[in-house]
């Protein structure tokens, strides 16, 4: 009775609401809005952003991998002496590169988007709020991860340029580091407090905002991964923010929390303390990192949950066991960090631990991937987009799990630690596999967000070219990783002997990132055309279920919702026997 | 428009928004401080020496800062008290005298660190006084952060009072479970750094 | 809302003065148990053993915990038992180490 008197109120004073919006300012509105869904697009189009931004690093890092010691074409002469005197990339470069692609690809590109945008955007439209919970706290999150981009990106240009130790920073090359690396800790204090801060909101928003009758078992599963990744950013980030403190407080004041006793650089005896533990920078990071890739994963099997359910016309199999697989998978996440640490002396119980963890932790993974790819038995598939990108998700996303498991067991990681096999598992899972079901979420909500569809022909020439050309990029590095060939490598491993047979697959992959970056010129082409003159469409395009589609106008005004919903049924009723319409919203009421 | 449960407790859940979120970012903190914790452990247990606390550090200084801080605990609390009895007078006072314990545990800190360095102990001298700063340190700002707020809450914050007095009593409440833990933290560290 | 009516609120109120009892004798005894300079081990465990006290007391009575919805309740025991393998993990790695092995 109390949800519906104080919904009651809030739908009256949104009326009023509604009033005051056209006196909001500029600011108010479009900069330091407090609107979930305006600050959604802000995310959106910032990470968007820094994605290209992180790709392009990799696509000059992909010229001197082919091509090493050449001059860079077109850009080179640009690069600065420091960096590519002649437009020839100096290793210092490289290493800037190298760092950097990693730090803002994960964390102000892929994060970014997928929890910041699309959660932002969707998840209190799907379970039928007005808003976050704490709208002003969420426009002060997005502040402090544009603040964190703009020093992290601000450190290209001072004294020796952008952090150069890799995106994990080990000590102690990153202690003894360039000025960059202090700017890299920097810019991760304020990426990290705005991820708590949303996370934060998340948890209370999907807790204490669910619409009356939106039960937790009807829930859609975007809402579930969200829940979930929300957990993880809450508890994991902040082990890595001490580590930052820390680190910082090495470089800075000159502690040795990192450096241990009798360090000698160049020859000379360093002037400190010493007593300190590289080891211990390792495990602080890898307990936030680890929980950091299923933040990168969650979203993007939530996001392809939904867009399966809506186009093979028929429920999720297994619904339940994805909500436990997904909700055990979280936990598992904090008790499997050393795995990338297997080669740092550990003994043989420890290890044995670890590897029995990880070993679990596939488990919920196979679960979620096995009930996506049953859901397409006995399915009628419309082959839409946003479909394409999520039925090529599966088997993507199929390949970078299975290629993680000779990672996760100690003996066979021997041959393949730090080789640039692991630089293709996590690619697969993190490229063709949730960048894809990201792009796939955008076709998808696009049109709740704007009102008109994107083009149908570029999108499915954005989908097949990018599709071909990811998977001319990362395929071959198995190939390459199995041959022996290091990561981080400046020449792209021209001084082994052992790596001179799968040499000529540099060139093949760079052409293939640069076609890459071709085919995402009708991604962006479509974007703002549509933006502006795509097609018209109903509030409901896609003919779906959940709250977001059913419930809401297209773009939803402030407040969301013009009466707001009640549930009366699961996220996935469709095709349901006896009804005449293939779907049956969630707020739709049963019938007497 | 307004956010549903703002003030008053969601019926199946029993919590408002605002208290079910400083649980969470409490929650956080218990991580940011447990791995602060865990460094020292393993910097502790990996070292060939390390010295007693109460060798290099002020034990009588630090208990008067721990009684210090547990009584401000109960100022705060009995702050929150005095709302819920709709005596916003003495609930300032109290607020007030949360703020001026805190400021006396900032001011002895002070003068522990001052004394510090004019020995010449600075945190780049050991991996000891390294993590002593950095966990009192770290500690420190968070009890400047309280010392804003519940000034902020004493003072013109108070004028929520007379408008909506339900919501200023939560936020004096949620207030109260930040600071209580802050003194939590401080419970831990006391014996970790100054006793062992 | 965790107690409205005056009277409970007085009954509140007296439990808070008896917590802040008990947090001083608490504190006198860690502080008094120093002073004894028992071994590494035990000491650790004692003063572990009477903060984990003082902390519950803060925790149950300041913080309400002890009348607070179970919600809350699940939510620290599952911050408590990732904070349990953050603090234990990496000293059992060193322990377990082939540094420490060969030592012995």
């Amino acid at each position: 009775m109390d949800n519906v008197a104080s919904v009651g109120k809030a739908h009256a004073v949104e009326a009023h609401a509604h009033h005051h919006e056209e006196e909001l300012s500029f600011l108010r509105k479009y900069v330091f809005s407090v609107d979930h869904k305006w600050i959604g697009i802000q995310y959106g189009i910032t990470s968007l952003l820094f994605l290209l931004f992180g790709f392009s690093l990799m696509m000059i890092m992909r010229w001197q991998l082919a091509f090493p010691g050449r001059p860079i074409p077109l850009i080179g002469p640009y690069l600065g002496e420091a960096n590519a005197p002649g437009g020839i990339m100096l290793p210092e470069f490289y290493n800037q590169l190298g760092a950097m692609h990693g730090t803002i690809m994960v964390f102000m590109g892929v994060v970014p988007l997928a929890v910041g945008a699309f959660g932002n955007f969707v998840v209190p439209l799907q379970i039928g709020a007005p808003d976050m919970a704490f709208p002003k706290l969420n426009m002060l999150s997005y502040w402090a991860y544009f603040v964190g981009g703009v020093v992290m990106l601000s450190s290209f240009f001072v004294p020796g340029g952008a952090a150069n130790s890799g995106w994990t920073s080990y000590a102690p090359l990153s202690v003894l580091a360039t000025q960059g690396q202090t700017w890299w800790l920097v810019g991760m204090i304020f990426l990290i407090t705005s991820s708590l801060l949303g996370a934060l909101n998340f948890i209370v928003t999907i807790i204490q905002l669910r619409a009356p009758g939106l039960t937790w078992m009807r829930l859609p599963f975007f809402v579930w991964a969200q829940l979930v990744t929300a957990f993880l950013l809450l508890l994991a980030f902040p082990p890595l923010e001490a580590a930052g403190v820390l680190q910082l407080m090495d470089r800075l004041a000159h502690t040795s929390f990192f450096l241990p006793s009798g360090l000698v650089v160049g020859n000379k005896p360093l002037e400190i303390s010493g007593g300190g533990s590289p080891l211990l920078w390792q495990h602080l990071f890898w307990f936030l990192a680890h929980p950091e890739v299923y933040v990168l994963i969650l979203p993007a099997m939530g996001i392809v949950a939904e867009i399966i359910a809506n186009n093979t016309r028929k429920p999720l199999w297994g619904y339940k066991a994805m909500v436990y697989s997904v909700i055990f998978l979280g936990f598992m996440s904090f008790a499997v960090w050393a795995h990338h640490m297997f080669f740092t002396g550990m003994g043989t119980v420890i290890s044995a631990f670890f590897q029995t963890t990880t070993m679990i932790i596939s488990i919920p993974s196979v679960i979620i991937l096995s009930a996506l790819f049953l859901s397409l038995y006995g399915a009628s598939i419309r082959f839409t987009t946003p479909m394409l990108f999520a039925l090529a998700f599966l088997p993507m996303f199929g390949i970078g799990g299975l290629t993680g498991l000779p990672l996760g067991l100690a003996s066979s990681d021997i041959p393949l630690h730090d080789t640039y096999y692991v630089i293709g598992h996590f690619h697969y899972v993190v490229a063709p596999g949730t960048l894809m079901a990201l792009f796939g979420g955008i076709y998808f909500w696009f049109p709740k967000a704007t009102g008109r569809t994107m083009n149908d022909l570029l999108g499915k020439i954005h989908f097949w070219g990018s599709f071909v050309c990811i998977n001319g990029v990362f395929m071959p590095m198995f190939i390459q990783g199995l041959a022996g060939v290091n990561r981080r490598l400046y020449d792209g491993g021209m001084q082994y002997a052992h790596a001179k047979d799968v040499l000529h697959w540099n060139t093949f992959m760079s052409y293939s990132a640069w076609g890459l970056a071709f085919f995402q010129i009708f991604f962006i082409i479509n974007f703002f055309w549509s933006m502006k003159a795509g097609r018209k469409v109903s509030d409901n395009v896609w003919s779906a279920t959940t709250l977001e589609w059913a419930a809401a106008p297209s773009p939803p005004p402030h407040g969301n919702f013009l009466t707001p919903p009640a549930v009366f049924r699961g996220p996935y009723e469709y095709s349901v026997p006896g009804h005449e319409a293939d779907y049956l919203p969630q707020n739709q009421p049963t019938k007497a | 428009m307004q956010i549903p449960y703002t003030v008053e407790a969601r019926p199946d859940t029993g919590l408002p928004n605002p208290k079910l979120g400083i649980w969470l970012f409490l929650a956080s903190e218990v991580m940011l401080f447990g791995a602060l914790f865990s460094s020292y452990i393993l910097l502790r247990v990996s070292a060939p020496a390390w010295p007693h606390g109460y060798q290099e550090l002020n034990v009588p200084l630090a208990t008067l800062n721990t009684v210090v801080l547990i009584a401000s605990s109960v100022t705060m609390v009995m702050s929150w008290a005095q709302l819920k009895m709709h005596n916003l007078a003495r609930a300032r006072m109290y607020l007030w005298l949360t703020v001026t314990l805190a400021l006396v545990f900032l001011v002895v800190k002070f003068f522990e660190y001052g004394s510090h360095f004019a020995a010449g102990e600075y945190p780049e001298h050991s991996t000891f006084l390294a993590i002593y700063f950095t966990l009192t340190g770290l500690h420190g700002l968070h009890v400047l952060g309280g010392v804003i707020v519940n000034s902020y809450l004493a003072g013109p914050g108070a004028a929520m009072w007379r408008t909506e007095p339900e919501q200023y009593t939560n936020r004096v409440e949620v207030a109260g479970l930040y600071w209580h833990f802050v003194d939590l933290v401080w419970i831990f560290l006391f014996p970790a750094l100054y006793l062992l | 809302m965790s107690g409205s009516g005056g009277e409970d609120i007085k009954h509140h109120v007296k439990v808070y003065k008896a917590v802040f009892t008990g947090l001083m004798v608490a504190t006198v005894i860690t502080v008094g148990v120093s002073y004894m300079r028992l071994a590494v081990l035990l000491a650790v465990t004692v003063a572990m053993i009477v903060a984990t006290v003082k902390g519950s007391l803060v925790a149950a009575y300041f913080m309400h915990l002890k009348s607070e919805k179970p919600a809350i309740f699940w939510l620290l025991m599952l911050t408590a038992s990732f904070w349990v393998l953050l603090m234990f993990i990496p000293v059992l790695m060193h322990l377990d180490s082939f540094e420490i092995q060969a030592q012995r």
